[in-house]
């Protein structure tokens, strides 16, 4: 049965607007999804195998603020004003942003305690734009991982369509929310894949923008370089709209591109004829790491993702874009062994200001001096992830290293960034518009199938990552399942701020599908 | 195991990380960073010239694109106990920490 919240933040936004529904009505079916689906949240030294046929997505619901925002819009809306275009809609938002009053976690125990004091630009934007905040969701420490199994708040979440195996991560609280329809929009980051491969896994759509297109003021920071603010959405229009609202520049945020915004929902269904779409041979083969051997083998992709691709090709040719087939993006493959560079040595930097002494936890142990208060707060407060981004960032760039290993990290990145240059040059040989390729080199994983080899784990990205170094956009949609029933996604990549095209296929799939039948699954996790 | 990070490294990165390690966990995570490195060791297969530049990151900032420079003016934050009261432990509006080590001049 359709509830309230299983509607898309269109259709909610546009019967709160007509008065049919009131925001708090919208609320408590959000609410009640939430009891019915959710279980215990996560918390620290929490029980992961607590309700293991549990969702798990958040670590705080914020339900007072959530109220006191439906009932404001619902105010507006009797004095006649408007209470703008997210008015109505449920929102989450993942533990790494900080909203003012609200326990900001970063899913770690050095932040557990920390209540920001300020809220981040895209959730300032949702909120000022009608929509409530229901709560922060779980995610991997700091977002350092691809399961969400690396969370300091347990039980970590689990995927609504199989609830043995894993949202993907590190949106995975964000993803899973979405998908079991507890709330219609969330905010994720995609440093790797973050946004993108959680969708994937739990059957959403997510969008990871270009680099600069989303501020990331009061987004805690990982990869400053790589990291996106985004989109989780169960339609390409939902996403659309939650884009429009968060992106543009903002006085806060350097890096906050300098470029006007589309109306994103605007030109979503005027069609794709003639837009070229590109398949690589490179996103079809993927690197798995034998832990065994301790070498990285080479592999095919798995056949059901491989059909599902080509299929969607052959949709989208349909409605008349021109598939363009062996477009050659020979760094691929080096995408997971530059980020392992790069993003450790970011991370390491952005990690030092959690010390114990201006906010978040502080060791109760007895300590002789200021240095063994930072060791020891450090030591007990990160969690294994963080600890080997730290070690890791500090070898790789260390002055004896950083020739051999940072430095020609950040070279290969130009040759990454290259290969997308030349697939989206007007005047190049490829001149597409967009890439078309698997999000994910599996469906979703088993629960402590892979977490605990570090390698493996972020071999999960290895299809997504290439986007972040390059800083192009991307958006990952459902396009099927597996044989186990799990949702299974497919990518489209395209030049810089070129967001609307991406939507814009998205949408043209979406309607190209519509009557699909695996379109009708639900989440078994919904009873 | 591949010991590029020997224990010896391993400490010293530990040293400088001000990480302070359970004995439990520490071969755990030196045989995790030996794995990653052995991804990383992945890109010398790839020939580079002098002249491919370091990305610092993906999308070229034109003066275009890039933000608007503000003003360099010093504002006073409304609420400056918010900010305070996060630290662990405070005295009259200032941050208390434990000794910072030292030494004594002559």
């Amino acid at each position: 049965m359709m509830d309230l919240c299983d509607l898309s933040a269109i259709e909610i936004n546009s019967l709160v607007r007509s008065r049919k529904v009131s925001a708090v009505e919208v609320l408590e079916a959000s609410l009640q999804r939430i009891a019915a689906v959710d279980g215990v949240p996560g918390k620290v030294n929490g029980d992961p195998k607590a309700e293991a046929d549990r969702v798990h997505a958040f670590i705080t619901l914020t339900e007072k603020r959530a109220r006191s925002q439906a009932e404001a819009v619902d105010k507006k809306l009797s004095a006649g004003e408007d209470p703008g275009p997210l008015a109505g809609v449920p929102l989450t938002v993942k533990d790494i942003f900080c909203v003012d009053g609200t326990p900001s976690t970063a899913a770690s125990k050095i932040l557990a305690n920390f209540v920001a004091p300020y809220t981040a630009t895209p959730v300032a934007r949702m909120e000022s734009a009608g929509a409530f905040m229901l709560g922060k969701v779980n995610l991997d420490e700091f977002t350092y991982g691809s399961s969400s199994e690396s969370s300091a708040f347990q039980p970590a979440p689990r995927n609504p369509w199989d609830t043995s195996r894993v949202p993907g991560g590190s949106s995975g609280g964000s993803a899973a929310a979405v998908a079991a329809g507890e709330s219609a929009l969330s905010l994720g980051t995609d440093t790797a894949g973050s946004i993108r491969q959680p969708a994937a896994f739990c059957g959403v759509v997510g969008m990871k923008p270009t680099y600069g297109r989303v501020s990331r003021y009061g987004l805690i920071a990982f990869g400053s370089s790589l990291d996106c603010p985004g989109p989780v959405a169960r339609t390409v229009s939902d996403a659309a709209l939650m884009l429009r609202v968060m992106a543009g520049p903002d006085p806060r945020d350097a890096t906050a591109a300098n470029v006007s915004v589309p109306d994103y929902l605007n030109g979503l269904e005027k069609g794709i004829k003639g837009l070229r779409i590109g398949l690589s041979p490179e996103y079809f083969r993927i690197t798995f790491f034998n832990a065994e051997t301790g070498e990285l083998d080479e592999r095919e992709l798995p056949a059901e993702i491989k059909a599902v691709v080509m299929r969607a090709a052959g949709r989208l040719a349909e409605m008349g874009a021109d598939i363009v087939e062996d477009i050659s993006m020979p760094h691929t493959r080096y995408g997971i062994p530059t980020y392992f560079a790069i993003s450790r040595v970011e991370a390491a930097s952005n990690l030092h200001r959690y010390d114990g002494v201006k906010y978040g936890y502080r060791t109760s142990e007895k300590v002789d001096d200021l240095r063994a208060m930072y060791r020891k707060t450090r030591g007990e407060g990160f969690g294994q992830q963080p600890k080997l981004r730290i070690l890791m960032g500090m070898y790789v760039s260390a002055a004896q290293y950083s020739e051999q290993y940072y430095n020609r990290a950040l070279r290969i990145r130009s040759l990454i960034r290259r290969d997308f240059d030349e697939a989206f040059d007007p005047q190049g040989k490829y001149r597409l518009q967009a890439l078309l390729t698997p999000t994910t080199p599996t469906t979703a994983f088993p629960v402590a199938d892979v977490y605990g080899d570090s390698v493996l784990m972020q071999y999960a990205d290895q299809l997504t990552v290439p986007a972040n170094h390059a800083g192009v956009p991307g958006i990952s949609i459902p396009a099927g399942f597996d044989q186990d029933q799990l949702p299974i996604g497919i990518q489209l990549l395209g030049p810089d701020f070129s967001e609307e095209v991406l939507l814009r296929l998205g949408r043209t799939y979406e309607m190209a599908t519509s009557e699909a039948e695996w379109r009708l699954k639900r989440p078994p996790v919904l009873g | 195991m591949n010991d590029e990070i020997s224990r010896e490294i391993f400490d010293h990165l530990v040293e400088l990380a001000a990480l302070e390690l359970d004995p439990d966990e520490t071969e755990y995570l030196r045989e995790q960073l030996n794995n990653q490195l052995k991804a990383i060791h992945e890109l010398e297969a790839i020939p580079l010239d002098a002249e491919t530049p370091i990305a610092s990151h993906g999308v070229p900032y034109s003066l275009e694109i890039s933000a608007a420079v503000r003003p360099d003016e010093w504002e006073a934050y409304p609420n400056p106990e918010k900010i305070i009261s996060q630290a662990p432990e405070t005295s009259d509006g200032y941050v208390v920490v434990p000794e910072i080590p030292h030494t004594d001049l002559e």
